[in-house]
């Protein structure tokens, strides 16, 4: 089903959590998001998600569980379980304050690389399936290459994913004993709850699992690595990771034999979705994006390192 | 000992750890083998100008991969360039 067709229900999924009538009710409401992927609708204290479709129910009733199990960390939901709604799933969430898109210097870096740290440290709940990053990853590629395999940016991004080890194309599973990972960190995946000024959680299950811890911290250092980050927000986040005993990189000294894979894929991963869309959007790529591409470029003309495990 | 030119006594004096024998009628200077090699070196020490002190920096620069961009190039601060990194910050 369509998503016009959805929002009308998906609406009164989320206007029947916040309260039993909505008549008339000055509450805050909006479409928080409408992607093919994702459609998310606010209703004052209230928010629905209907996933992606086709998103196998098992596996997210696991991932909503892990999030009512770690309220610390993950924002909790709603409802327990998943409900169906025509073809998709429905979870049931608190609403809380995003993170300012029109100032990500105020982004809070220390709160995120905590919670990253706490949920590396928390045991993987029996049966959860893996971290989807680095199927998340092998999707960006495919869509580039579906969208635009003659431009110009499409080699050395393809050249760059070229030199990632199986496991992190989504071609093999992930080394280690595996961590509970989120899979997709990025600033949008922070809220404070309650709103506007309580503590920052991560929120967004779909891609929670277990996995290689670095993933989370991937795509932070590869904002650095591109010249996009300033190093002083990139010495913060690390800083604040190391201080809360993450597991991800070593407690001191350089972090890269630890973060190189994963700050790869998310770079190609980063780039591959950039020149899709730009494609898609009938556009150039931006200066910005270009940088993003620029490093995969240098990326395949270099092999990587030999030596890239997590560490105990 | 005597100074080899003019058979006056020499003294001895050190300066910053180099002996150096100076003769009392002639003023003539003795110097044993390497002592003239380390009065260059402490000279040079004297003429050449101090390193300038590290700019402030509240923290040292972190570590980079080989392939991030060089000469620590920085695009995200630009008036024009934020609003499009601040899209990818908040973009799977």
């Amino acid at each position: 089903m369509t998503a016009d067709a959805l929002l009308p229900e998906l609406t009164a999924r989320a206007v029947r959590a916040a309260h039993r009538d909505a008549d008339g009710c000055p509450c805050e409401a909006g479409v928080l998001a409408a992607r093919p992927d994702a459609t998310v609708v606010r209703h004052a204290g209230a928010v629905a998600k209907a996933h992606a479709p086709g998103t196998d129910p098992g596996p997210l009733a696991l991932r909503v569980a892990t999030a009512a199990r770690l309220p610390g960390v993950l924002l909790p939901p709603l409802a327990p379980h998943p409900a169906p709604l025509h073809d998709r799933l429905v979870t049931l969430w608190p609403y809380g304050a995003p993170v300012d898109p029109d100032d990500p210097d105020a982004a809070p870096w220390e709160a995120a690389a905590t919670l990253l740290a706490r949920l590396h440290r928390s045991p993987v709940p029996p049966g959860l399936p893996p971290m989807r990053g680095p199927a998340k990853a092998a999707q960006a590629i495919a869509r580039l290459v579906a969208a635009a395999p003659d431009h110009p940016a499409a080699p050395p991004v393809l050249r760059a994913w070229a030199t990632l080890p199986a496991w992190a194309r989504a071609e093999a599973p992930m080394p280690g004993p595996g961590r509970l990972c989120h899979g997709d960190l990025h600033l949008g995946q922070l809220v404070r709850h309650p709103a506007p000024d309580g503590p920052w959680k991560l929120i967004d299950v779909d891609d929670l699992g277990a996995g290689v811890p670095a993933w989370d911290l991937g795509r932070p250092a590869a904002w650095f690595a591109c010249g996009l980050l300033p190093p002083e927000a990139w010495s913060r986040f690390l800083a604040a990771y190391r201080a809360a005993g993450g597991p991800a990189v070593p407690a001191t000294g350089d972090p890269w034999t630890a973060l190189d894979t994963a700050a790869r894929a998310l770079t190609v991963q980063t780039a591959a979705l950039a020149v899709a869309k730009a494609t898609e959007a009938g556009r150039p790529v931006d200066e910005v994006e270009q940088a993003v591409v620029d490093a995969c470029d240098r990326m395949g003309r270099r092999p990587p390192p030999l030596a890239d495990a997590p560490p105990k | 000992m005597q100074c080899p030119k003019c058979h006056a006594p020499m003294h001895t004096y050190n300066r910053n750890g180099v002996q150096i024998e100076q003769c009392s009628g002639c003023r003539g200077i003795f110097l044993d083998y390497g002592e003239l090699e380390a009065l260059t070196r402490l000279e040079a020490q004297w003429t050449q100008p101090a390193p300038p002190p590290p700019a402030p920096q509240a923290y040292p620069a972190p570590p980079a991969p080989a392939w991030g961009a060089p000469h620590g190039g920085h695009y995200g601060h630009g008036h024009h360039h934020k609003k499009s990194f601040g899209r990818m910050l908040f973009s799977s």
